[in-house]
């Protein structure tokens, strides 16, 4: 990242093992995801300049560190999750990966402004630890004998690719919706999370799933696999879901846009949150939040996947309270789910490669950055191969 | 630059050794240019609004000079953010309030009417750079009138979506996850 919307593909030094339990990759596939928009766009705070990005990639182990202790070898293929985790702490323990205890080696900032620091992410904001991403040819995996998944040969990288970050978001995303089999499941946002949340509550036998979004392409996606679609440009959300549920309102609801919500002038309170926003009296759009807290039905449940990085603005807590609302939400614990999901995949349940769109190579990556940005092209998902 | 990109990287963390291929195009160059331009301007009518009607033969107008700054910065503002398309369509609008205003002045009774004159000409050519900027950004950034693409073939699903429906109902949903509802 040069600076704010300003994405460079340069040459820079290697890589090399810093601790025992360091690993080195070779990067075979990498992606750009939704949230590398909201960094790019420096929504998301305390990026610098020359940081790497990516933080959904897998390769080749080429180099290990002396504290691996055979948990890794030279010539396996992994995927990395987007989480660094220790595998020891109190939270790792529990599940909880993305609040690793250990892996920020920015502790002392989170702590400030987090209150408590989170897991260290790859590619992301400083408060994360600010480790150099895998939008690269090369990667060091800290902390690599846990933070790793292996996968076999027999599957194409883009079928597992997604085992690092989108595939679980969008799987816990369900899986917090708790969801039953009378369930109405509606997700704001059918980008990539948004695609693999719908899909994840098909697997989990939702009753039905209805796609929110505008972009045609995306809805056709959405449908195909098996969500039915609500263009929120020809049609009153609130007024659909409450049709499409006998006037109660979707019991689960989730939201996989987060902070950039569409501006539209049909909906007043997202001009009035970029108004803010761009004064900095606001860092988030919590347009769909406000939404799903007003539709859901009571006792319902709201899944937040989406990345919300501030403060918002706005938000009718008293609706939630009232209505009895459960909140859940969060950065993915994605070595929670991906033994299960990666069996799923074996299995022949899903292939999450649907929904790439755009391959190519890395030095186009920062072309890919603007063609995903302004959704040309039809693009989805984009596939970088360095 | 990439100097100062270098000694804010960690210890052990890549340095950059080369730039390469780049994620913004000449117009978002022109953009950013225009949007620190127009802040400049603004400030400038902002807190020297007297000097300026002074040079144009406007006294009294100063309130007037002070709102085009405060419009002047804003415009700047979102010319410099990811909505920079409509910072640049605003300071096209603003232009013609610019002409408009100074046609206005460039009457025979003002003493500084050549001031006048060369400011016609300078907000003339800056509109000129302001409608190329914005065309041209508009054009670089829309999605585009093309066809839609159409992925209805990409359930995701090998076995189909009917097969799909509640094949993971052997998941367990891990108590911390369980619902009220």
């Amino acid at each position: 990242m040069a600076r704010k919307g300003h994405i460079r593909c340069d040459t820079v030094s290697d890589p090399e093992i810093q601790d025992p339990r360091d690993a080195i990759i070779k990067v075979t596939s990498c992606a750009i995801c939704g949230s590398d928009l909201h960094l790019f766009h420096n929504f998301i705070p305390a990026m610098l300049p020359g940081d790497i990005m990516g933080h959904e990639m897998m390769g080749e182990v080429v180099e290990v560190g002396s504290g691996v202790n055979g948990h890794l070898k030279v010539g396996e293929r992994i995927v990395v999750p987007f989480t660094i985790i220790c595998g020891q702490c109190e939270q790792c323990k529990r599940g909880n990966f993305s609040v690793c205890e250990t892996t920020n080696r920015k502790k002392h900032l989170a702590d400030k402004v987090f209150g408590h620091a989170t897991a260290g992410l790859f590619g992301y904001t400083h408060l994360t630890g600010g480790y150099p991403g895998g939008q690269a040819e090369y990667m060091r995996v800290p902390f690599a004998d846990t933070t790793h998944i292996k996968v076999p040969d027999n599957l194409s990288d883009e079928q597992v690719l997604f085992l690092g970050d989108i595939f679980p978001t969008g799987w816990q995303a369900a899986v917090q919706c708790d969801i039953q089999p009378t369930d109405t499941v509606a997700v704001w946002g059918c980008g990539p999370v948004g695609q693999m949340a719908l899909r994840s509550a098909i697997l989990l036998g939702a009753k039905q799933v209805i796609a929110i979004d505008r972009l045609p392409e995306r809805l056709s996606m959405a449908a195909a696999g098996g969500a039915i679609p609500l263009n929120f440009d020809d049609d009153s959300v609130v007024e659909r879901l409450n049709d499409l549920t006998d006037g109660k309102g979707p019991e689960k609801c989730i939201d996989a846009i987060g902070l950039e919500s569409h501006v539209s002038l049909s909906q007043p309170d997202t001009i009035y949150d970029r108004g803010k926003q761009m004064m900095m009296l606001e860092s988030d759009r919590p347009h769909v939040l406000r939404e799903m807290i007003y539709v859901c039905r009571p006792a319902g449940v709201i899944s937040i996947p989406g990345v919300y990085a501030g403060l918002v603005d706005k938000i009718p807590m008293g609706i939630a309270m009232n209505k009895g609302l459960t909140f859940r939400m969060g950065q993915t614990h994605v070595n929670r789910w991906t033994d299960d999901l990666l069996r799923r995949i074996e299995e022949g349940q899903i292939d999450p490669s649907f929904v790439i769109t755009h391959s190519v190579g890395l030095e186009e990556g920062p072309e890919m950055y603007k063609v995903f940005r302004d959704k040309q092209d039809g693009c989805v998902k984009v596939v970088l191969k360095p | 630059m990439n100097f100062f990109s270098n000694i804010t990287r960690d210890e052990g963390d890549p340095k950059i050794l080369r730039t390469g291929s780049s994620s913004i195009g000449p117009s978002d160059r022109l953009s950013r240019a225009l949007g620190w331009f127009s802040i400049g301007l603004g400030l400038v009518e902002l807190l020297a609004a007297r000097r300026v009607t002074t040079a144009l033969g406007m006294e009294g107008n100063e309130a007037l000079v002070r709102a085009y700054g405060v419009r002047e910065i804003g415009g700047g503002v979102l010319s410099l953010s990811v909505d920079k398309t409509a910072g640049l369509w605003s300071r096209v609008a603003g232009d013609g309030l610019d002409i408009a205003t100074l046609l206005a002045a460039n009457h025979q009774d003002n003493p500084k009417r050549n001031n006048v004159a060369i400011g016609l000409a300078l907000v003339v050519g800056v509109t000129l750079l302001d409608l190329a900027g914005a065309m041209s950004v508009s054009s670089r950034h829309s999605r585009g009138s093309g066809r839609v693409r159409d992925y209805s073939d990409r359930s995701g699903f090998p076995r189909g979506v009917q097969q799909a429906r509640g094949a993971a109902k052997d998941f367990k949903v891990p108590a911390d996850m369980r619902a009220t509802i």
